[in-house]
C-alpha cells in the first residue's frame, strides 16, 4: 500500500529568517476568513438573490467559454504545453526570478522582495510616500487583494482608487470580492445602481440599471482620477524572465490608463507568475482569455519592459511576493497549485461555488483553486482553522480539472489537503476514528468479511421500505438530511464465493 | 531590503529541492499550432481578420491604395463627428485625410502633448505592427513608425488604426515571433469593453469607445 507524501518541510517558523519554506503568517492579508466553510455556506445558501445572480452569471460565462474553446482544434495541446511550461518554471523558480530581476534592472526598473503580505504593503506604502503622492490608482490585482494593500495604504493616509469596474463596485459597496475575475459577480444590475447612487459623487439621480449606463457612470467617475494620477499600483498576469517584460491582461482600458499615464508604476506580483521566455506567452495569451472571459482575446493586453524614455511611467518598481508560496513550492504535488493563471474557469464550472458564492470561502481565492491554494499558502493550524474546512468544499466531481487551462489536478489536491486537514487534529475526531476503523477493516480480507456480517443488521433497520431514515448519533448527522439504502442481502464477495461468477440469475439481489 | 531578497531566494531554493518531482521535469510538448495554415497577408487571412474584428463591434474598411486609405480615414472621422485628430509625426503621409474643416495635430517625440491636450482631441490615427486574424487582434508597438507612444492611442475617445495586409498573420505564435518585447506593446481586440455587470458584455469603458480599422493592400 502506498502512502500519500505530503512533502512538509521541517521548519516553518515565520518569526525570523530560517531560509526554509514558510507559510503566509497568520493575521496578515486576506487568505483566511473568520468562519468555517460549512457555517458560511449555510448562511449564503439562504440568500436567494445571491443564488440567482450567481446562477445567471456563471451560466453565461460557461456557455461563452465552451464556445471559444471548441473553436481551437489544438486546445488540449495548448493545455499540455501550459502545464509543462509552468512545471519547468517551478523547477527553476529561484534562477528565473534572478534572471527577471537582472533584466528589469537593466532596463531601468527597480526590483524589491517581500517575505510576506505586511512587508509587501510596507514596501509599496514607502514607495508611494517617496513620490509625495497621497493617492494611487489601481489596476485590479489579486496579489494586492491578498496582501490587503488598500487597507494598509489607508492606514498610512494614502487613498487607493480601484479602477476596474467590478473592483470599483466592491470598493464603493464597502464589500469584499467574491470572484477572481469579476469580484462583484454577486451583485446584479439594480444592486449596482443603488451602490452608485449612494456612493458616487455627482452621479445623475436618473441613472438607470442598464449595464451600459452604469459603465458610463464609472467612466465619468474615474476619468479625472486617471488623467491626474501620479502613481499607479498594478498586479501582473505574466512576467517574462528572459526579457524582463511584464504583462497585464484586461478589458476596460483602466489597466492601460494606470500603466501609461502616471509618473510612477508599482507592480506587486506573486513569485510564481513567471514564464521563462517571450515565446512562452504564445501559449498563455491563448489559454487565458478563452478560459476567463470566454473571448478569443481580451480587449487589451499591455506589455512593458522596465522604463521606456518618452513613453509611460519613468519610474517602475516591481515587488516580488513570497507570502506562503515557498511552502507550496516545497510540496511535490501541491506545487501545481502555483501553476494557476487566475482565469477563474474552475469557479464558473463548480457546482459548489455556483451555489454559495465566493464569500463563503473566506479567502480572496475562492472556488476550487482557492479551496486548495488558500490552506496551502497559510498552512492548517488545527481543526478550528477556517481554512481546514476548505478542502471539503467540493463534491470532487472533477469539472474544475477539465476546465483548468493549465491542467491543475484540483480534485487530487483537494484530497491531499483533506489529509493535511486531518493531520492537523491534535486529538482524533469522531470522523477520524470512524475512518481509522474503516482503514483497519479494509486492510485485511478476513477483517473485511467480518465487518460485512454486520450488514445484516442494516437490513433489519431498513425494514420493508428498504431505506434507513434515522440512525443514532453520530450517524444521525448523515441521516438527518439523507436516507441510506438498505444493504443488499448478499455482498459481492459472498456472491462470488457462492457462484464463482457463474450466476446469471443474481438471486441474491432481493 | 537585501535581507528580504536573500531570505526569499533561500526559501525558494530549499522549496525547489524539497518538492522536486522525483521523475524530473519533462520537456515542454509544443504540439499546438505554432503557425497557421493561411498565408500571411493573403486574401483568406484578411477575410478572417475582418470577420473577427467586426465580431468585437469594431468597424472595418478595406483599401487598396494610400489614397483609398486617406479616404477611408476621412470617412471614419466624419461619421464619428471627430473633427480634431492627432497623428504621430511619422505617420505615413499618404494615409492622412485632406484637412478640410478638420484640425490635425502632429505629435513629435521631442514635444509630447500633455494629458489634458490629449483629452481635448476627438480622435487619433495610427498605423500598427502586427494583426492576428484568428483573434481579431491588432498590436501597436510604442515608438514604432506611425504608432506613437501609448498614451496617444489611449486618451482620445476614437481610434482609427491602419493595418497593412503584409502584417496580418493567422495565429498568436506567429504574431509574437514578429514582435520586439523590449518596446511597450498594446494588443487591441475591439473597443474597450466590460463584462463586469452580470457578465454581460458592454463596449466602451475607459479606453477608446470607438475603434475603426482600415486594412490596406
Amino acid at each position: 500500500m502506498s502512502t500519500t507524501h505530503l512533502g512538509m518541510p521541517a521548519v516553518r517558523d515565520d518569526s525570523h529568517d530560517t531560509g526554509l519554506p514558510t507559510y503566509s503568517p497568520a493575521g496578515q492579508g486576506n487568505l483566511r476568513g473568520a468562519t468555517s466553510f460549512p457555517k458560511a455556506a449555510h448562511e449564503k445558501l439562504l440568500d436567494t438573490q445571491l443564488r440567482r445572480n450567481l446562477g445567471k452569471a456563471t451560466g453565461i460565462i460557461r456557455g461563452k467559454r465552451a464556445g471559444v474553446v471548441a473553436e481551437l482544434d489544438d486546445w488540449e495541446e495548448l493545455r499540455l504545453a501550459g502545464s509543462a511550461i509552468k512545471a519547468d518554471v517551478m523547477a527553476r523558480l529561484p534562477e528565473l526570478l534572478e534572471q527577471l530581476e537582472e533584466n528589469v534592472t537593466a532596463r531601468g526598473g527597480h526590483v524589491h522582495w517581500a517575505r510576506d503580505a505586511a512587508e509587501a504593503n510596507r514596501i509599496v506604502a514607502d514607495l508611494v510616500r517617496a513620490t509625495g503622492a497621497d493617492e494611487v490608482v489601481k489596476v485590479k490585482s489579486m496579489a494586492t487583494q491578498e496582501t490587503g494593500l488598500n487597507e494598509a495604504l489607508a492606514e498610512q493616509g494614502i487613498a487607493a482608487w480601484e479602477t476596474d469596474l467590478a473592483e470599483l463596485i466592491v470598493q464603493l459597496g464597502h464589500d469584499a470580492p467574491s470572484h477572481i475575475l469579476v469580484p462583484a459577480i454577486h451583485r446584479n444590475r439594480s444592486e449596482i445602481r443603488e451602490i452608485f447612487l449612494r456612493e458616487m459623487p455627482n452621479v445623475d439621480p436618473a441613472l438607470a440599471d442598464d449595464p451600459r449606463e452604469l459603465a458610463m457612470a464609472a467612466r465619468a467617475h474615474l476619468r479625472r482620477k486617471f488623467l491626474t494620477a501620479k502613481v499607479a499600483v498594478s498586479g501582473a498576469n505574466f512576467a517574462v524572465a528572459d526579457t524582463g517584460t511584464l504583462s497585464v491582461v484586461e478589458s476596460e482600458g483602466n489597466g492601460r490608463m494606470c500603466l501609461t499615464l502616471p509618473d510612477t508604476l508599482i507592480t506587486l506580483m506573486g513569485v510564481e507568475k513567471l514564464v521563462p521566455t517571450w515565446s512562452d506567452l504564445e501559449v498563455f495569451l491563448q489559454l487565458l482569455p478563452r478560459s476567463s472571459t470566454g473571448e478569443r482575446m481580451n480587449p487589451y493586453t499591455s506589455t512593458w519592459t522596465g522604463v521606456t524614455p518618452g513613453d509611460g511611467p519613468q519610474e517602475f518598481h516591481l515587488v516580488l511576493l513570497d507570502n506562503g508560496r515557498s511552502a507550496v513550492l516545497a510540496d511535490e504535488d501541491g506545487r501545481a497549485a502555483l501553476h494557476c493563471i487566475r482565469c477563474s474557469a474552475c469557479l464558473n464550472v463548480c457546482p459548489v461555488y455556483e451555489r454559495v458564492g465566493g464569500h463563503a470561502y473566506g479567502s480572496v481565492y475562492p472556488g476550487p483553486i482557492g479551496a486548495v491554494l488558500s490552506p496551502m499558502l497559510t498552512g492548517i493550524s488545527g481543526p478550528d482553522d477556517p481554512n481546514a474546512s476548505l478542502p471539503y468544499a467540493s463534491s470532487l466531481c472533477g469539472a474544475c480539472f477539465d476546465a483548468c487551462p493549465v491542467r491543475i489536478d484540483i480534485p487530487n489536491l483537494l484530497v491531499q489537503q483533506r489529509a493535511a486537514s486531518v493531520e492537523s487534529h491534535p486529538r482524533p475526531t469522531a470522523q477520524d476514528l470512524a475512518l481509522r476503523a474503516a482503514a483497519v477493516a479494509m486492510s485485511s480480507p478476513g477483517r473485511f468479511a467480518a465487518a460485512e456480517k454486520g450488514l445484516a443488521l442494516g437490513r433489519l433497520v431498513a425494514g420493508r421500505k428498504g431505506r434507513i431514515s434515522s440512525l443514532p448519533w453520530p450517524l444521525s448527522h448523515w441521516t438527518d438530511s439523507r436516507d441510506v439504502p438498505a444493504p443488499p442481502a448478499e455482498t459481492a464477495r459472498q456472491w462470488w464465493a457462492r457462484t464463482g461468477g457463474n450466476d446469471d440469475e443474481q438471486e441474491g439481489r432481493a | 531590503m537585501s535581507g528580504a531578497r536573500e531570505e526569499v531566494l533561500a526559501r525558494l531554493r530549499a522549496a525547489r529541492d524539497a518538492g522536486a518531482p522525483r521523475g524530473g521535469v519533462p520537456p515542454v510538448p509544443r504540439d499546438y499550432h505554432r503557425s497557421g495554415s493561411l498565408e500571411p497577408g493573403g486574401r483568406e487571412v484578411l477575410d478572417l481578420l475582418v470577420e473577427r474584428v467586426e465580431d468585437y463591434r469594431a468597424r472595418v474598411l478595406c483599401a487598396g491604395t494610400d489614397d483609398e486609405v486617406a479616404a477611408a480615414v476621412a470617412r471614419c472621422l466624419d461619421e464619428a463627428g471627430s473633427r480634431r485628430f492627432v497623428v504621430p509625426a511619422d505617420l505615413e503621409q499618404g494615409w492622412r485625410p485632406r484637412i478640410g474643416d478638420r484640425e490635425l495635430v502632429e505629435e513629435h517625440p521631442s514635444a509630447p502633448l500633455t494629458v489634458p491636450e490629449l483629452d481635448a482631441l476627438d480622435a487619433v490615427v495610427t498605423g500598427s505592427s502586427v494583426a492576428i486574424a484568428l483573434t481579431g487582434t491588432i498590436v501597436l508597438a510604442g515608438g514604432a513608425p506611425g504608432q506613437g507612444r501609448r498614451a496617444l492611442t489611449l486618451v482620445p475617445d476614437h481610434h482609427v488604426c491602419v493595418v497593412r495586409a503584409a502584417d496580418v498573420v493567422e495565429t498568436v505564435p506567429e504574431a509574437l515571433a514578429r514582435l520586439d518585447p523590449s518596446v511597450p506593446l498594446t494588443f487591441i481586440s475591439g473597443p474597450s469593453a466590460t463584462s463586469d455587470i452580470e457578465l454581460d458584455r458592454v463596449e466602451g469603458v475607459h479606453g477608446p469607445r470607438r475603434l475603426d480599422v482600415v486594412v490596406v493592400g
